[in-house]
């Protein structure tokens, strides 16, 4: 009994680091630059891909990839901040306008960025192994692969926050957060800052990306599972509040490990039903403002 | 502009829709089958397209709900299409969707611009879910066989449905109702101050608008003899119409028709050949309209119009 408790929690802790990651860095596009990036997912396709074809092609450690496949979606979310979405929102009477048209562009770049990715890789899944050896818990048995990615979405998270919170540029990206046009009579270059922002959004799908690369198989149509978990963890968490958006991970994370223990095929379905009953009771999460 | 102008211009227009109408009605005993099937598939969209804009055009509300109702069109029809006649189950159709809109919307719609999206979003993929898991676990079978029914009575189907939605959208829109919708799209506190019941406008809109969408999937899904819940609830849908409606340009009622008349034809004539290229490229066209043509097709025609000398009086 105790063992499948163990079990159970210790299963759902290590999906949850994943999904606390990924939602961090939706919670940082949609919280700051105000993007309600949909293509969110498509960012983790392509760290994914990255980091299985460093690793099939070179032969270069999946976490050492880490280095290589942040920055690249780093630069990709940066130029695309900078090229679409600064213009969407010079362009934008209201913030409400700019954000129903920056979701609805986002739409578009999921399309082309998952379809390049198809006409690149093929729409076969793909798949490597690395650490598969298993590791046991007080009774309870896991991949070493799946410690190291929740261990390492840990330290990427807490490393993150210590940024925002310590750093010059952190607090650039804070005083953009509460009011970018304050911000800017500040002396904050805000579009600088934003496009960083929706960038580091992008690096967090990157990272997020290499490590599932590690425990699953990755595939071109993979992206889009990931941004509607996102979805849910920002609303569990509360839109724009990025320490609710990794509470919200690990949360998530519980909840499907402990439905899928007792009924797999309605995990899924049990992650909606959150969602609705979340978005009818309290639409600020459980840490909202 | 004197007034025998405008009703001799009233009476052209009209003229001219009814032609279009009975050319439309007597297609199928002159053109070959694959016309009738492509018309009917550019109806359908056409039909999502209309009646999504006649919600969220106005109100400014995102509403990526349309695969729900039109999902729940196409499973009364494969659960009924045995025992009912078509009529009928288009119209249980019409109406499931018509009372889950009510729920949801009650639910909902004060749930306030991205949260909406999000909703409306989770509720297909819910409802995909949990028919999945009922399929899987309760009933044993995955998926149903739906009565087919041939091409040129869906194409007539498809017909009567347009014309009556093209007919409720001019109506709503010249009503007091479509100034309601106006008022909450610019400003709801305004518009709740001013005296308008805004939580029930907005619930039968949503209302009458998926009414439509669940009437076509009704009559669409005797089109593909098997359907599943992958099928029915294909978020795709959803995206669909609002890409459909922003390219064409929601400022005129013909916007959405156009939109999604051109998208369908592109969809027909890409789908086969390049699939992938064809994602590609309604992506492109996406990100492409909305930097570039905020108002869409018709908005750029209209600015064409004005140019035109004398072209300044025309009531666009």
């Amino acid at each position: 009994m105790i063992v499948t408790i163990l079990d159970i929690v210790i299963a759902g802790l290590l999906m949850g680091g994943i999904y606390a990651l990924i939602a961090v860095g939706f919670s940082l596009q949609y919280g700051v630059a105000r993007v309600l990036n949909v293509s969110h997912g498509e960012f983790i396709m392509l760290g994914a891909f990255i980091t299985w074809m460093m690793y099939k092609v070179i032969g270069i450690n999946p976490l050492v990839c880490l280095a290589i496949s942040g920055p690249i979606t780093l630069i990709i979310g940066f130029l695309l901040h900078r090229t679409l979405f600064a213009r969407l929102r010079t362009s934008s009477p209201s913030l409400a306008a700019f954000e129903g048209k920056s979701m609805l562009a986002s739409f578009g770049l999921l399309f082309i960025i998952q379809n390049v990715a198809i006409l690149i890789w093929g729409n076969a899944a793909r798949g490597y192994t690395y650490l598969d050896s298993s590791v046991n818990i007080g009774g309870a048995i896991f991949a070493a692969n799946r410690l190291v990615t929740a261990f390492s979405a840990v330290v990427i998270g807490i490393a993150f926050y210590i940024f925002l919170a310590r750093t010059r540029m952190g607090k650039a990206i804070r005083a953009a957060a509460q009011d970018p046009e304050t911000a800017e009579i500040m002396g904050v270059n805000i579009d600088r800052v934003l496009a960083l922002c929706f960038g580091l959004g992008a690096l967090m799908a990157g990272f997020g990306g290499t490590l599932i690369s590690m425990c699953y198989s990755v595939q071109p149509t993979m992206g889009f599972q990931y941004t509607i978990i996102a979805i849910i963890v920002v609303v569990l968490g509360g839109l724009g509040s990025i320490p609710g958006s990794f509470v919200g991970g690990f949360v998530l994370g519980l909840v499907g490990s402990i439905v899928s223990h007792w009924q797999p095929a309605l995990s899924l379905a049990a992650y909606y039903m959150l969602f609705i009953i979340l978005l009818i009771v309290k639409p600020t999460g459980i840490l909202g403002k | 502009m004197d007034i025998e102008r405008v009703i001799s211009k009233r009476s052209f227009v009209i003229g001219f829709l009814l032609l279009i109408l009975i050319l439309f009605a007597t297609l199928p005993l002159y053109s070959p089958r694959y016309t009738v099937v492509l018309l009917s598939n550019i109806f359908m969209y056409v039909v999502i397209t209309v009646s999504w804009t006649l919600f969220s055009g106005p109100t400014g509300y995102i509403s990526l709900a349309p695969a729900a109702f039109f999902g729940v069109g196409i499973y009364s029809s494969a659960m009924l299409g045995k025992i009912l006649p078509l009529p009928a189950v288009v119209v249980i159709g019409g109406l499931a969707s018509f009372c889950l809109a009510l729920l949801v919307g009650a639910l909902t719609l004060r749930l306030r611009g991205i949260y909406f999206a999000f909703f409306t979003f989770g509720l297909v993929e819910f409802i995909r879910h949990l028919l999945l898991f009922w399929e899987c676990t309760v009933t044993g079978t995955r998926g149903r066989i739906v009565v087919i029914v041939d091409n040129t009575t869906v194409y007539y189907f498809m017909l009567v449905i347009f014309v009556i939605l093209m007919l409720t959208t001019y109506i709503i829109k010249r009503s007091k109702l479509g100034l309601a919708l106006q008022s909450i799209g610019q400003e709801e506190e305004a518009a709740a101050h001013t005296g308008v019941n805004v939580t029930i406008v907005k619930v039968i809109t949503f209302a009458i608008s998926a009414t439509f969408m669940g009437a076509s999937g009704a009559i669409m899904a005797t089109k593909w003899t098997y359907i599943d819940p992958y099928i029915a609830f294909n978020p795709l849908f959803s995206f669909m119409p609002v890409l459909m409606a922003i390219f064409g340009g929601m400022g005129h009622l013909f916007g959405p028709v156009i939109g999604a008349t051109i998208f369908t034809y592109l969809e027909e004539f890409l789908i086969t050949r390049f699939p992938y290229y064809y994602m590609l490229i309604f992506g492109i066209i996406l990100v492409v309209t909305i930097l570039y043509l905020p108002n869409g097709l018709v908005g750029v025609i209209q600015k064409l119009w004005k140019r035109i000398p004398g072209g300044k009086d025309a009531d666009t």
